[in-house]
């Protein structure tokens, strides 16, 4: 075991990947830095530092710098993994999807299927999401709502730095497609992550970070912190919490919900999108769905607003799920008669 | 065409108001009270002024993430903006946008913006709005040197062509996207403009250092496409931007003594100073008076913004719609 940051496991494993097969390529702005300039190249390594040194140890023709082009960054990584390669290609911000959509929703993702199942398009979108930065409406989306609902999309989202490690490998040794959503305000959280250079967690497989038969909290994400503390404070009170870390939202693991659902009879689902079509609604209705007899209450989302995510201080911290409203919302369930 | 004793205080003050507003923001964001991402414009004062001191409230301008001096060129309140940046409830978008996205869509600034290379279709919208209209009025988009490489760009410039809109590019040329230099991410033989040109644009290029380089080229640029039919123009500004691309950038990317040598050599407020001075246009006097009065309103700007009313956990719900 290694102690390192979230950051240091994204670049790590990229790293580690890059040396094992030489077919991983990684492109994206400023993944470098300093091209074209009298400071002169890896001026910056990636502005979240998850490229850092892959340019002097792999070179240009696989550490790629690109114009800010977002729809060309996807684009090619789409090309790319159609001609053999692993592209790893970086979006610095989740929100700056939308340039690139097109190139995610209508070709990517849609490949495999339109082809009859003829071709495999290995790409992995990295991309750095959430709030916490009073970043405002454009830089502080979570994009796991839009991107979940796409057929031929995996959606990735890890929780902590072990879950960076193998769900990073896992993601760059996929033949699919996948989205992987790093949370930027835990790029800073130190782990323990195994050194093993083939540790992969399966897609699908969630992790239950905390366990207790009285009700059932999903979340992942940097929401998934504050549902540890929500579970944690209950624990002394002899509430006991099954706290769910889904990792990934496409491919979802059902059975951990069901499983711990059909023992507690309760569900929070903690999300940090807007509560329309989001990832509380999907669980939420599909656990009604498939759990209602054991349902002893309704099953409730906690979600910022339907509004974008607003600037100032005060208003970004009354927008997001916070430890108090997660309370507040387990509480509300364990009430229910 | 000479400027009025007027026209050259007022321009000077422009620029001097963005300047020690972004000085004073870089001050301050160090005591952390700042929250979000902020790009200062210092550096690039000429372009915005020398763009803005031709336009009117009907000429409508789209900014960029680094759009204070474009905001206050156009003449958004000096307090509104510094309130809003603080995030507060008396901010000009109420604390909902911050430092990118300030907008004042009544003094036809239609808005910073933090998604780069959004700005150009939008004032391709707005170019076909006063086309339509035929006032005369124009809409404008600034870009970066990073922004121009975004393919909404292109697409804006074909479509502004194709619709004749009233539209001008006005890129600025700074050298840099974030850690990038334009020598790298532009490969037109680092040249912006010709681009517009392939397009079918009429284009200029202007010393965006110099505030009378940029105001004598946007008179041209203004005439042409002032003139109904005539559709869109380009122009390219070669600027220097003082700051890192965003408030705690290392610079890396900088080579020795440059952001000296540029301070130096490169301040289109030293150089405006010192040729209407060596003119005799403006004294020391003059210039030192407008100083002082800009110190003062910035200063009591920050007062104002820090003792503002905070928003509220209620105003997050408010605006989303009209009606819903
Ligand atoms: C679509 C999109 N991609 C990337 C970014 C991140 N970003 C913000 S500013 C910037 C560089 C812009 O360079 P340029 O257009 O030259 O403007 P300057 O910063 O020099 O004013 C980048 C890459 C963004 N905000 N939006
Ligand atoms: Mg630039």
């Amino acid at each position: 075991m290694a102690r390192m940051m979230y950051r240091e496991a994204v670049l790590s494993t990229i790293a580690e990947e890059m040396e094992r097969d030489p077919n991983v390529v990684v492109l994206g702005e400023d993944v470098v830095g300093g091209n074209g300039t009298a400071g002169g190249p890896e001026a910056i390594g990636g502005i979240w530092s998850t490229s850092a040194g892959l340019w002097g140890k792999f070179g240009g023709d696989r550490v790629i710098d690109t114009p800010i082009s977002e729809s060309a960054i996807v684009g090619a990584a789409a090309g790319l993994a159609l001609s053999g390669k692993r592209p790893v290609a970086e979006l610095m911000f989740a929100d700056f999807i939308g340039v690139s959509l097109d190139q995610i929703w209508n070709q990517i993702a849609k490949f495999r299927y339109m082809f009859g199942g003829k071709t495999k398009c290995p790409a992995v979108i990295r991309m750095a999401w959430g709030a916490g930065y009073n970043a405002a409406a454009q830089h502080s989306q979570a994009a796991h709502q839009i991107l979940t609902g796409m057929p031929g999309l995996k959606v990735v989202m890890p929780s902590t730095p072990a879950d960076v490690k193998g769900l990073l490998r896992t993601a760059i040794r996929d033949d699919d497609p996948v989205i992987f959503l790093e949370h930027k305000a835990l790029y800073g959280v130190k782990g323990e992550v195994p050194d093993d250079k083939d540790f992969m967690i399966p897609f699908g497989h969630a992790r239950l970070s905390r366990a207790g038969n009285d009700v059932t909290i999903v979340s992942t994400g940097l929401l998934l912190g504050f549902c540890e503390a929500v579970a944690d404070k209950l624990a002394a009170e002899g509430i006991g919490c099954d706290v769910i870390d889904l990792r990934t939202t496409s491919p979802i693991d059902e059975e951990a919900i069901l499983d711990s659902v059909e023992v507690t009879g309760r569900l929070v689902v903690v999300d940090e999108a807007p509560p329309r079509c989001s990832l509380s609604s999907d669980i939420c209705s599909m656990v009604a769905e498939k759990a209602f007899a054991s349902l002893k209450a309704p099953p409730l989302g906690v979600n910022p607003p339907h509004t974008p995510v607003p600037f100032a201080r005060e208003l970004e911290t009354a927008y997001l799920p916070s430890i108090p409203k997660i309370e507040a919302a387990v509480r509300k369930v364990l009430s229910y008669r | 065409m000479q400027l009025s004793r007027d026209q050259l205080l007022r321009a000077y003050r422009q620029m001097k108001v963005i300047r020690e507003f972004e000085e004073r923001l870089h001050i301050d964001i160090q005591t952390g009270e700042i929250a979000g991402f902020t790009h200062l414009y210092c550096g690039q004062e000429a372009v915005a002024v020398g763009v803005c001191e031709h336009l009117s409230t009907d000429d409508k301008i789209v900014s960029t993430h680094r759009g204070h001096g474009h905001c206050l060129a156009k003449g958004c309140d000096v307090d509104g903006m510094m309130a809003e940046i603080w995030g507060s409830r008396d901010g000009l978008c109420k604390g909902k946008g911050g430092s990118m996205h300030i907008a004042d869509v009544d003094k036809g600034m239609l808005g910073a913006n933090g998604i780069v290379g959004a700005g150009a279709p939008i004032a391709v919208g707005a170019g076909i709005a006063c086309k339509i209209d035929g006032k005369g009025h124009v809409a404008i988009t600034f870009s970066g040197d990073g922004a121009c490489n975004q393919g909404t760009t292109f697409e804006a410039m074909n479509m502004a062509v194709v619709t004749k809109a009233a539209c001008i590019f006005v890129f600025e040329n700074n050298h840099y996207s974030e850690h990038t230099g334009f020598e790298y991410a532009v490969g037109t033989n680092k040249d912006i403009a010709s681009r517009a040109e392939a397009f079918g644009m009429k284009v200029w290029r202007g010393d965006g250092t110099d505030f009378f380089s940029v105001y004598e080229t946007m008179r041209e640029v203004l005439d042409y496409v002032r003139v109904p039919g005539n559709g869109p123009a380009a122009v390219e500004f070669d600027t220097e931007r003082f700051f890192g691309h965003f408030e705690g950038d290392p610079q890396r990317y900088r080579g020795p003594g440059e952001l000296d040598r540029i301070r130096e050599t490169r301040d289109c407020i030293k150089k405006f100073r010192a040729s209407v001075t060596g003119a005799g246009l403006l004294t020391d006097a003059d210039i030192d008076a407008v100083d002082a009065d800009v110190m003062d309103a910035i200063e009591n700007a920050v007062t104002k913004a820090k003792a503002a009313p905070r928003p509220t956990p209620e105003d997050v719900l408010e605006d989303v719609y009209i009606s819903y």
